[in-house]
């Protein structure tokens, strides 16, 4: 009998916890909304959320949309994640995502995917005047999701002084794979070595164009990483590394090649434009010039890098965060960022007011007429950590067993 | 029937019956407060595990569907990347575990015993250093660790004084036991090693050890925690009653003896709470990777947990994410139960404990 009470008294208890805790839920969760909302008018303010570089960058982007803020008459606030794609997730499995943010190639399509995202590129005033290959990273389904921010390329960063101390001058500056190769051994010497990179396809894959190759197919649909081309391309970098006239910034006991090469553990290092606002900071004393990537047997190649402004599926206020991305890469906000930060423009009409401002970044923004991007196909991110986690021992490992795996991988990944 | 109505309404309007009523009044607010936090979550994550839920909207909604065993078979047994991501964290933590909880327990033992003697000067110095870094976050101690054992490092400038060359720590993806058997001229693995797998990995790289990388952790693991148990064993030691160490004395039995066959026993119930603490926390780890390495160098301080977090946040598979948390839970569960039994309390004392074995019977075995 008391026996029976107390079961009925647990099951009565546990029935309130759980009708509780489904409330709580309800007002945790919203479902999404129903697709054709897009046009539909929105009120109230605009959250923005970004991952920055730092004080700089959250400086002008907060006056930029206080700017904004104060000529559309909508209210907008800034703020700076520290974790950015858990933030997101968490915003948007609650349904109350931040308006606007910044989304990064490798999340792209998967937050594309489940919805997360808006598609409002395709209807963007300033559509065309974005460089096709960046708009092409945020192609999902064939539509454009969201707006390209900036974007950074590689290129090779010399210290000038190690350089006129090995006897070199403008003349050895490598514009093939051989003169990469012999300026790197001449300028090895004791603790420096010629050529620094961080461990990652996100360097090395600068190779593979060089050499014809190509991560997948133009239509993105078939993966080309173990071709002839990729295979030759990372035979170099082998070779450079078993020379010991390259070698990784991790094995220099640096973060990134940037530190390597402003410790002056490296003479050389392949590396964005970020790498500048970098070296001022933390080392002022170094004096380097910025050239374009040697080209390969099949000529130049280089690897671009992007963020896209994101506009939430369940924003409150669509329009109103159009037309705030739209202010936000009109030509004039971009070159105030390039100013302040150090990005390239991702419009073309930006390109030459940039070039005369910033003569010196002239050869990464060369590079964007033929730079590649690294594949965002949803789960491409994977196969990417793998690669990267295999090129850690490319030094004792066979270039063709290595590309033959991530192959395999990358297959797999976009049959689904 | 009268009997049992009365008695029905006895416990109605009985003391009794009020008594439950007021009992389950004063543990509501902790019912609640577990469902809400603990079971509720639970159930969610379980729900999770087998849906199709990509990260957006309430994984309750109409969009989200059932769909089985799906995101554990691709874990177990999809043949790709996620299964082979999956053998490798178990590959990873299964080292960590094996060395970091048999370490931490004979270091704060040795520990607790050392600070616990009476005629030790500055016990309560020595019981505060040691416990010092227990109470420091994981994080401050992970980047500590990680410029500590930096290429350049304080860990090998005191290498280099020995005349050591100190491995660059935390980029160094070698298994130890792969550079033993490098070093004893084993480079290349046997056919049988390298084809067969488990999970997606080889045996060759199951029998890899932990990486240098993942020694490093280790050695941090046993750092940090040593001190939180030492807590434990001391408490465990002052509690011991003088007699039974005195009466061992008199027996004639030795210093190591003493503590190996009377102090030791009699700490069983606090080395069972130690060591099931040690297997829970270090097949949790996830602040360290989190922080120091986020899985690398080539993956090999990947962990269960770190990756349950990456698949879901990363990657926005949420399911394969919650799959990877129940597995961990599982395998957390089976270690516990494998320890309970080896740990048990026997009954009878096995004959090479006792002090006097019994004089070997008269006549044929």
């Amino acid at each position: 009998m008391a026996r029976t009470r107390t079961l009925k008294m647990i099951t009565g208890a546990a029935a309130v916890v759980g009708a509780l805790a489904l409330s709580a839920c309800g007002s945790g969760f919203s479902s999404p909304a129903t697709s054709g909302s897009a046009d539909a008018a929105g009120s109230g303010p605009i959250s923005v959320l970004i991952g920055s570089s730092g004080e700089a960058e959250t400086t002008a982007v907060k006056s930029a949309v206080a700017d904004w803020s104060k000529t559309s008459g909508t209210e907008a606030s800034v703020a700076v994640a520290s974790d950015m794609v858990q933030q997101l997730s968490q915003g948007f499995a609650s349904g109350k995502p931040a308006d606007v943010f910044y989304v990064s190639t490798d999340q792209f399509s998967g937050f594309a995917a489940n919805g997360s995202l808006e598609p409002y590129g395709d209807s963007l005033a300033n559509k065309d005047d974005f460089y096709p290959g960046l708009a092409k990273a945020f192609n999902y389904d064939g539509k454009l999701y969201c707006a390209p921010k900036d974007f950074s390329t590689l290129s090779l960063v010399i210290n000038t002084d190690k350089w006129a101390a090995a006897g070199l001058t403008d003349a050895d500056v490598p514009t093939d794979w051989d003169g990469l190769a012999s300026a790197a051994k001449k300028l090895t010497d004791g603790p420096t070595t010629g050529l620094a990179f961080s461990p990652e396809i996100a360097r090395i894959g600068a190779f593979f164009p060089q050499a014809g190759g190509s991560f997948v197919s133009e239509d993105g649909k078939t993966a080309t990483l173990n071709s002839p081309e990729n295979v030759e391309a990372l035979g170099f970098v082998k070779s450079l590394l078993t020379d010991g006239t390259a070698k990784y910034s991790s094995d220099l006991g640096a973060g990134w090649g940037g530190e390597a090469f402003g410790k002056g553990l490296s003479a050389m290092t392949i590396e964005g434009n970020w790498i500048g606002g970098a070296l001022s900071k933390d080392f002022p004393d170094v004096k380097y010039r910025t050239v374009e990537l040697p080209a390969g047997p099949q000529g130049k190649g280089t690897l671009q890098f992007t963020n896209c402004w994101g506009i939430a599926a369940d924003s409150k206020n669509k329009p109103a965060a159009k037309k705030l991305v739209e202010q936000l890469t009109s030509t004039q906000s971009q070159i105030g960022f390039a100013k302040a930060f150090g990005v390239m423009p991702s419009v073309q009409s930006a390109a030459a007011e940039f070039k005369s401002e910033f003569p010196a970044q002239a050869a990464s923004l060369a590079g964007a007429e033929y730079a590649q991007t690294l594949p965002s196909q949803p789960g491409a991110a994977d196969v990417i950590k793998d690669l990267n986690a295999k090129l850690a021992t490319l030094k004792t490992s066979d270039p063709k067993t290595i590309l033959d795996a991530v192959q395999t991988e990358m297959t797999a990944v976009l049959a689904k | 029937m009268t009997t049992a109505l009365q008695l029905l309404i006895r416990r109605r309007s009985g003391i009794h019956g009020r008594q439950n009523a007021t009992g389950w009044l004063f543990i509501a607010p902790v019912v609640i407060i577990l469902g809400l936090f603990l079971a509720l979550p639970v159930a969610m994550a379980a729900w999770v595990s087998v849906s199709d839920w990509t990260g957006r909207g309430s994984p309750f909604s109409a969009a989200t569907n059932f769909v089985g065993t799906e995101n554990y078979s691709a874990i177990l047994s999809g043949g790709g990347l996620a299964e082979r991501d999956f053998g490798t964290a178990l590959r990873n933590n299964f080292y960590y575990v094996i060395l970091t909880v048999p370490l931490q327990t004979a270091l704060s033992l040795l520990l607790a015993v050392l600070v616990n003697r009476r005629i030790l000067k500055g016990r309560g110095f020595f019981r505060t250093a040691f416990y010092f870094p227990s109470v420091t976050s994981s994080v401050a101690i992970t980047v500590l660790w990680l410029f500590l054992f930096s290429a350049s490092g304080v860990v090998n400038k005191l290498l280099a004084l020995v005349g050591v060359a100190g491995p660059n720590w935390f980029q160094d993806p070698n298994g130890v036991l792969h550079l033993i058997a490098g070093s004893l001229g084993v480079t290349t693995p046997p056919a049988t090693l390298a084809s067969n797998t488990l999970l997606g990995v080889s045996w060759w790289e199951w029998l890899s050890g932990p990486s240098v990388a993942m020694s490093a952790f280790i050695l941090m693991a046993v750092f940090t925690t040593s001190g939180t148990f030492m807590l434990l064993f001391i408490a465990a030691l002052q509690n011991l009653r003088g007699e039974l160490e005195e009466a061992a004395m008199l027996d004639g039995a030795s210093g190591w003896q003493r503590f190996w066959y009377v102090t030791l026993p009699m700490l069983r119930p606090t080395l069972f709470t130690v060591i099931t603490l040690g297997l829970i926390g270090t097949w949790q780890v996830f602040d360290q990777i989190y922080t120091g390495t986020q899985g690398g160098p080539a993956k090999t301080t990947l962990t269960p947990a770190y990756l349950s977090f990456s698949t879901a946040f990363n990657n926005q598979q949420w399911g394969q994410g919650a799959a990877i948390g129940f597995l961990l839970f599982a395998i957390i569960i089976f270690f516990a139960i494998i320890q309970r039994l080896i740990l048990r309390e026997r009954t009878t004392v096995p004959r090479r404990k006792r002090f006097n074995p019994p004089p070997p019977k008269g006549g044929t075995k």
